[in-house]
């Protein structure tokens, strides 16, 4: 895949929440059509780093730099950086009193003042693409979660961002519908979209990214091609933290819930839900003990 | 049936069409102002803005915690004293909004308090202001959650209309005192309900027509 020039640098990021630091000092330059996919434990800064990037937290230290704009600039106009940076959300947060159509129109009429005619040439493209051109007139209530999942997708794409970023965007869903969601991001990835994914789905991971970026404790502790990541992690922390995925794979279905890692198996049911991850890592099992 | 003399009833309800009209006019304008007063104070209260926040703390126990009949008193006998001399009328609306508005507040308040940060987040992720963000995306949703707490009040504030007669304004309560000193009270008594009656009852009913439109066209998400 061939990439463009640096579209974002991140310098130094500090973020605390009171008295705990969250960020520390991150830094990561990601150039245009780069998908990376940001993993590590619960509680690491990963899914702060992304609403740092949106300007859902106000960051203490460290610059952001998009596209030759400050985001760490406090005059900046988010209402306009914001279409450029699209987000969609674990928990979808579409707006429940809007139909699938209109909750795409919004963001086309309110904030880019779009015609309704051009507005509607747009959602439909979109909502086409991802399958849900017919659910149109639906309420969030009457679909299914992976399907407002991808009306989440399509209501930030059609604002038409320079970089998406995805928190953990199967994280709620059914294991059957992780597939259709999934399906629609590594699409967008072959259009050559740059894009930073927090996500749990190891084998997604691995066939979506361009890049694997292993945070730990408010820091980047490995930045990788994902073949190097997966397959032979520089830092004993990214060892551990793999293994934890195979441990519940081999141990989860004798013992669902006795096994000490049951709350962490927990947080990764997901990925063990995706089967396709198995056969790739089977191999690095007997490091497990 | 010669039990009630119809006769009376026949010939007064004129009298209390005529007050009825004068007690709608004053409650919807009263009611209309208490809507906009609450909304702007439930806005400041929630977005937590400076000042007005406090301020709107203030208003919404002062006028929560004061019978109307009192605010009616100071805005009729009170103000005068200040130099300031309102009409019946005048202070029948003022009054009501007075009181309306604390009530309207609360239960705006407690609409906007049900949605979801989430929602305010993503709203605002898609470029919206915060002004669109409340416009668009919180205040429907705020609205549909308050809906019924909006319409008891509605309902409590016209009934809160009977007050009136206080500031020499003849509305029902006014007309029906008049004429108790004809005797007749059973018929006063009749008229009064019925007038009552005919007016809130439709009020009460469209808004839970309106409560469960707003349920179905909505969420429940």
């Amino acid at each position: 895949m061939s990439l463009g020039p640096d579209i974002l640098k991140i310098k130094d990021l500090k973020k605390n929440f009171g008295s705990l630091a969250v960020l520390k000092g991150l830094t990561l330059t990601v150039r245009q059509g780069e998908v990376l996919v940001i993993i590590g434990p619960s509680g690491c800064g990963k899914s702060t780093l992304l609403r740092c990037l949106n300007g859902l937290e106000p960051v203490q230290g460290g610059q952001i730099i998009f596209g030759g704009q400050y985001l760490t600039d406090p005059h900046i106009n988010w209402s306009r950086t914001r279409q450029r940076i699209g987000m969609v959300f674990q928990n979808y947060e579409l707006f429940p009193h809007l139909t699938a159509l209109d909750n795409v129109l919004l963001g086309l009429i309110r904030v880019q003042k779009r015609s309704k005619t051009e507005a509607l040439a747009i959602a439909e493209r979109w909502l086409t693409r991802v399958g849900l051109w017919d659910r149109r007139g639906s309420f969030p209530r009457q679909l299914s979660g992976g399907q407002k999942q991808r009306v989440a997708i399509v209501r930030a794409l059609a604002l038409e961002p320079e970089i998406m970023l995805f928190d953990e965007v199967t994280a709620s869903l059914d294991p059957e519908m992780v597939r259709e969601v999934l399906d629609v991001i590594v699409n967008l990835a072959k259009d050559g979209r740059t894009m930073l994914i927090v996500t749990h789905e190891m084998a997604f991971a691995k066939a979506v990214a361009d890049r694997v970026i292993f945070m730990d404790e408010g820091l980047i502790v490995e930045d990788a091609k994902p073949e190097v990541f997966f397959e032979n992690p520089a830092t004993e922390r990214a060892r551990r933290f793999l293994n934890i995925f195979q441990f519940s794979d081999i141990h989860k279905p004798q013992e669902p819930s006795a096994s000490p890692l049951a709350k962490e198996a927990q947080d990764v049911k997901e990925s063990n839900d995706a089967k396709e991850s198995n056969d790739a890592k089977d191999s690095k099992e007997p490091e497990l003990s | 049936m010669d039990f009630i003399d119809w006769d009376f009833i026949v010939s007064r309800a004129p009298l209390f069409w005529a007050a009825a009209k004068l007690t709608v006019k004053l409650a919807v304008g009263g009611i209309l102002l208490a809507a906009a007063l609450g909304f702007l104070c439930a806005v400041a209260r929630f977005y937590r803005i400076p000042v007005f926040n406090q301020i709107a703390y203030f208003y919404i126990e002062l006028a929560r915690n004061t019978p109307l009949m009192v605010q009616l008193f100071f805005l009729y006998f009170g103000l005068p004293r200040l130099g300031l001399v309102w009409e019946g009328q005048t202070c029948a609306i003022v009054g009501l909004t007075f009181l309306g508005g604390a009530y309207m507040a609360e239960a705006f308040r407690g609409g906007l308090a049900a949605i979801n940060r989430n929602q305010v987040e993503s709203a605002l992720s898609i470029g919206l202001s915060r002004i669109q963000t409340l416009r668009y995306v919180i205040a429907p949703q705020a609205l549909a959650v308050a809906w019924p707490a909006i319409s008891a009040t509605v309902i409590f504030l016209m009934k809160e209309t009977s007050v009136f007669s206080i500031v020499a304004l003849p509305d029902l309560m006014y007309v029906a005192k008049d004429l108790l000193k004809e005797g007749h009270s059973g018929e006063t008594n009749l008229l009064l309900i019925l007038s009552y009656l005919t007016i809130i009852l439709p009020v009460s009913l469209f808004f839970g027509r309106m409560e469960r439109r707003l349920r179905f066209a909505g969420f429940g998400s």
